[in-house]
């Protein structure tokens, strides 16, 4: 193998930035005490990593290794914002939970790099590489609350379950070694769909990365290490390891011939299950954050119906136009995370010191003691919900849209069904919110304000999701790129 | 005039712009947001009324069209029109407003900024229900007008407000979702969401439906709007939030909202899915009738003025529905008819009704009783709007009700003569609720002393008790402009293919009423005799 050109280093660019940045926060710790300057820093290295996509030319790098294309070039994005914002919404939950600033951006950062390879692998070990960086970072990043136990808790049934999901995933590429021969997804996509080692070992990488996205049956663990980590943390997993797996898991069955023809009922049923699952259990939480979690497994039910509308369309006899599939895949994704990001963002802001604050109850007259959160607060929940003008509704629309394309009239019904009990969990909010007034007075220690970096990232997600609400056309346009299509083939 | 070709737009948003200078305003300066909220809603009745220049008499069509594009895929327009149905559903809207702030000039103490705020954002989203022509802006406009109707129940209503308000956005979710995936499924088979362009494709026959997928898609329209009207038996809502609004949603609620669902049927279920508007015609006329007899039975016993008020609206409501389903162009005229009165001689007794809960904060019929001692100008305003209400000739509820029962006779006699019991029932029930209330001796030492009308109330009274009288005299005034419209519905209804399917014998000439709305009796539509047939 000759060792790697420039080509090829512009292939992994944005991965490069946002590790060196990692690494130079590393360095910079023991002589910047300045918290401010590092979070500066560490948003300077997002920001650089998710630029640098400018300078990167299209086209495979490594041998194969990793591909860059219009696909990657929207994860790279979309994980390069998430990443940005939830470092400056870090900056005053740190200054607030008195945590160590450095290794906590250093290992977004990490993490980031690693949803990047995951985005652009190729190839399944890679990917392998780039889901490991993420998710010892996260496991971490779940447990960076020491002296919190429920967050020493979160941390460790993340490792020990995501551990146990990773090593399904490896043992199904290595029998889709075994039937093929590569690991290869180029090479994979002509591999014989009647193999039953070939369907064994993409189930069980289904499995694994069904783990990482939090499909049902998977999706046990989600509450407890959601509401465990730190928020912004919580936000970052419900946005950019979630759409980085839905990345790869695209790619392979949107690609393999193999993984198309079999798999519909498999995504149909994973689908039903998992917006049953965060719904139903979304219905009975209290703790708004633990309701966020049920929730953003939900949405991932979702994605699902639209995963089995890609496969649908892909089947090679059925003669539909998969790009509707594709948008579909991914207008909701960026619309979910830039709304889920604001979201734990506010939460985490109203909770105070320790997040004691994030009971439904505390959210009582926020509507008069806080109006920008609040109204900040329901325009998000208005677009989990799926009300118009809102970057959910789109979302919600063109998952329909893609799923009555495909035949798959059922399954809108029983995401139609699924969004009115979603609805009302999220209306609570808003109803306590505005409806109710607060038992006696808040605490003293309750926040009275939004902190002015939180305050940046709402404005910024809340204008996100008005304006995709608004004017979906230029993101559009982007998502049903011919030429997206093509790479992903 | 640069106005008039953007008058649409000008109506939907103008209220919107209102709402957003409200914000500039300090929120303790009530008297002033009250004044301001006034003015914007009156000149967008001013506004209004220009549609009456605008809109052609005996034309079908729509005028005043606006279009432009929006999102580029799927192919959303926004695409504004105008007819003779939707005129008066408009000017009624936007009628109501200003009587709405008005009565809660006194009513409405806390939080004054934010409800007018709301009062005006729901205008901006009924206009726009009304005036859509694209299927995915009206289900854009009826999505965004719940919101503030369910802050209006659920900030500024009674106890249960919040059950309430919860409980209709659920139910109203629940149906305008399924009517989404139609939406969604409909546009799959038409790639546009164009209502005009649609109607074409189904008239050039370019686009057929099989029977089983027409019958899914107008059941998923035909849901989201029956849970609006509320046909029984999907009205479990409506008691619930009127009883719990305060007086001025409660006027818009039964005034306006109801009318989307009827609305709703007769511009989109009836043109898009006229064979399984034909199949299931009988069931939806018997879930009428059951409404309307129903709904007038449970409003007799009612203890609460309030509730009996609501569930009178889902009697008036099931003569609506009937009229419609009936098919028949005086039905027809008369559904659209009865939906802008019952808007007037509700809305006015939620007025009444809001008026006695001001000076005695209850709603118990037997808190009443010799109420026409102590303020008789109120007595003599409540039994106008009750005669009115029960249909009393001269006065608006009787036209419609006539010509409901009119063309649902044509189509069956039974369907008649069970729709007419709930006339006498709604005389039994308004006339004895009315007599508990202000007849007889005053029983409670606080009734007494109660103040008569003042000055504001007299207006709002007035106001309504002449558009009352204009519209039981005047009546060809209204339909008139609406009659060319009905009767493109009913054209529309009946494909070439669909008539010799279900009857080739009969002619499609035999139904031709005349433009006053008189239709002889041997004029059935060829599918009424194959209806009469089934049943």
């Amino acid at each position: 193998m000759t060792p790697p050109g420039t080509q090829d280093i512009l292939r992994v660019l944005p991965e490069l930035a946002w590790c060196g940045a990692g690494v130079l926060l590393m360095l910079l710790q023991p002589l910047v005490k300045n918290r401010q300057a590092l979070t500066l820093i560490s948003m300077l290295g997002a920001a650089a990593g998710t630029l640098v996509t400018f300078k990167a030319a299209f086209g495979e790098g490594f041998g194969g290794l990793v591909q860059f294309d219009i696909f990657s070039l929207f994860f790279h994005w979309l994980i390069g914002l998430v990443a940005f914002l939830v470092i400056l919404a870090s900056d005053s939950y740190l200054e607030r939970e008195n945590l160590a600033p450095a290794e906590f951006y250093a290992l977004i950062l990490f993490a980031t790099a690693g949803m990047g390879v995951l985005a652009s692998a190729q190839e399944l070990l890679t990917a392998f590489i780039g889901l490991e960086m993420s998710s010892i970072s996260s496991y971490i990043l779940a447990g960076y609350r020491r002296d919190s136990i429920k967050s020493s808790e979160s941390a460790v049934k993340y490792f020990l379950l995501g551990s146990f999901a990773t090593a399904f995933f490896l043992y199904g590429i290595a029998l889709i070694y075994g039937a093929t021969g590569s690991t290869h997804l180029r090479l994979l996509a002509t591999a014989d769909p009647s193999s039953n080692l070939v369907r064994l070992g993409l189930s069980l990488i289904l499995v694994g990365l069904g783990f990482k996205v939090a499909a049902a049956p998977f999706q046990v663990w989600t509450p407890d290490v959601y509401e465990g980590a730190p928020t912004p943390v919580t936000a970052l997993f419900s946005a950019g390891p979630k759409a980085a797996t839905f990345a790869l898991l695209l790619r392979i069955f949107a690609t393999i011939h193999a993984a198309t023809d079999f798999w519909f009922w498999a995504f149909w049923i994973l689908a039903v299950l998992t917006m049953f699952a965060g719904n139903l259990g979304a219905l009975v939480q209290s703790n708004v954050k633990r309701m966020l979690a049920y929730s953003s497994i939900a949405h991932v039910g979702y994605v699902l119906v639209a995963m089995a509308a890609v496969t649908t369309a892909k089947n090679a006899d059925s003669g539909l136009d998969p790009a509707a599939a594709y948008a579909a895949v991914l207008f909701y994704l960026l619309s979910y995370s830039l709304v889920s990001v604001g979201a734990f963002t506010i939460v985490s802001d109203l909770g105070g010191q320790g997040e004691r604050y994030i009971n439904t109850d505390d959210f009582a007259g926020l509507g008069t003691r806080q109006p920008f959160a609040a109204a900040a607060l329901s325009v998000f929940l208005l677009s989990l919900l799926g009300l118009p003008i809102t970057a959910g509704f789109f979302g919600k629309l063109y998952i329909f849209t893609a799923a009555i394309k495909s035949k798959l009239i059922w399954l809108a019904v029983l995401m139609a069904i699924n969004s009115v009990i979603g609805a009302y969990y999220y209306l609570r909010i808003i109803v306590v919110m505005y409806m109710h007034d607060h038992k006696g007075n808040m605490p003293a220690d309750a926040p009275t304000s939004l902190s002015p970096t939180v305050a940046m990232v709402v404005i910024v997600t809340v204008l996100a999701t008005l304006y995709l609400g608004l004017a979906p056309n230029h993101i559009l346009g982007i998502v049903l790129d011919p030429n997206l299509i093509l790479s992903a083939r | 005039m640069e106005l008039s070709g953007h008058l649409l737009s000008v109506l939907i948003f103008f209220p919107a712009f209102g709402a957003a200078a409200l914000l500039l305003l300090r929120g303790d300066d009530q008297l002033w947001i009250r004044r301001l909220t006034f003015v914007v809603s009156l000149v967008e009745f001013v506004f209004s009324l220009f549609l009456l220049r605008s809109v052609p008499i005996n034309a079908p069509g729509y005028s005043l069209v606006e279009f432009g594009h929006w999102i580029s895929s799927p192919p959303i327009n926004y695409h504004l029109g105008v007819d003779g149905i939707s005129m008066f559903l408009v000017i009624l809207t936007t009628f109501l407003t200003p009587i709405c702030v008005l009565a809660s000039w006194h009513g409405v103490h806390h939080r004054i900024k934010e409800f007018h705020f709301t009062l005006l954002l729901l205008e901006v989203g009924v206009v726009g229900v009304f005036l859509s022509l694209d299927l995915f802006l009206f289900f854009l406009f009826w999505e965004i007008m719940l919101i503030p109707m369910a802050f209006l129940i659920g900030i500024w209503g009674h106890e249960r407000r919040i059950y309430a308000a919860m409980k209709f956005v659920l139910y109203t979710m629940a149906g305008s979702i399924l009517m989404l995936v139609g939406i969604i499924w409909l546009y799959n088979f038409t790639g546009t969401f164009d209502l005009p362009a649609i109607q074409q494709m189904l008239h050039d026959g370019v686009l057929t439906l099989s029977t089983r997928t027409e019958m899914l898609l107008f059941l998923a329209f035909f849901l989201a709007f029956a849970i609006k009207v509320p046909l029984f038996p999907l009205h479990t809502w409506l008691p619930d939030a009127h009883v719990e609004a305060p007086t001025a949603g409660s006027v818009i609620l039964a005034g306006v909202l109801l009318k989307m669902g009827t609305y709703g049927m007769i511009r989109f279920c009836l043109p898009l899915f006229p064979e399984a508007s034909h199949r299931a015609a009988p069931y939806v006329a018997v879930l009428a009738i059951i409404g309307i007899i129903y709904g007038a039975l449970v409003a007799m016993v009612q203890p609460n003025l309030k509730k009996l008020v609501a569930y009178s609206s889902v009697s008036h409501l099931g003569f609506v529905v009937l009229g419609i389903f009936a098919f028949q162009n005086i039905s027809m005229q008369g559904a659209v008819f009865q939906m802008l009165a019952h808007g007037i001689s509700t809305g006015a007794l939620f007025l009444l009704v809001g008026m006695l809960y001001d000076r005695r904060h209850t709603f118990e019929i037997s808190d009443y009783g010799g109420l026409a001692t102590p303020m008789p100008r109120l007595a003599a305003f409540f039994l106008f709007v009750v005669l009115s209400s029960l249909g009393l000739p001269m006065l608006n509820g009787f036209v419609g009700e006539y010509l409901i029962l009119l063309g649902a006779y044509q189509v069956h006699w039974t369907w008649a003569a069970w729709a007419a019991t709930g006339v006498i029932l709604s005389a039994c029930y308004l006339l004895w609720s009315y007599q508990r209330v202000f007849f007889g001796e005053v029983t409670h030492q606080k009734n007494r002393e109660l103040a008569d009308t003042d000055t504001r109330e007299k207006w709002i009274l007035a106001t309504m008790a002449v558009v009352v009288l204009w519209m039981g005299i005047g009546s060809p005034f209204f339909t008139g402009r609406f009659a060319a419209p009905c009767k493109a519905v009913i054209d529309q209804m009946a494909r070439p293919f669909a008539r010799e399917a279900a009857l080739p014998a009969a002619s499609p000439d035999t139904a031709k009423p005349d433009s006053s709305g008189h239709i002889l009796a041997s004029n059935l539509t060829p599918s009424s005799s194959e209806r009469s047939g089934t049943r």
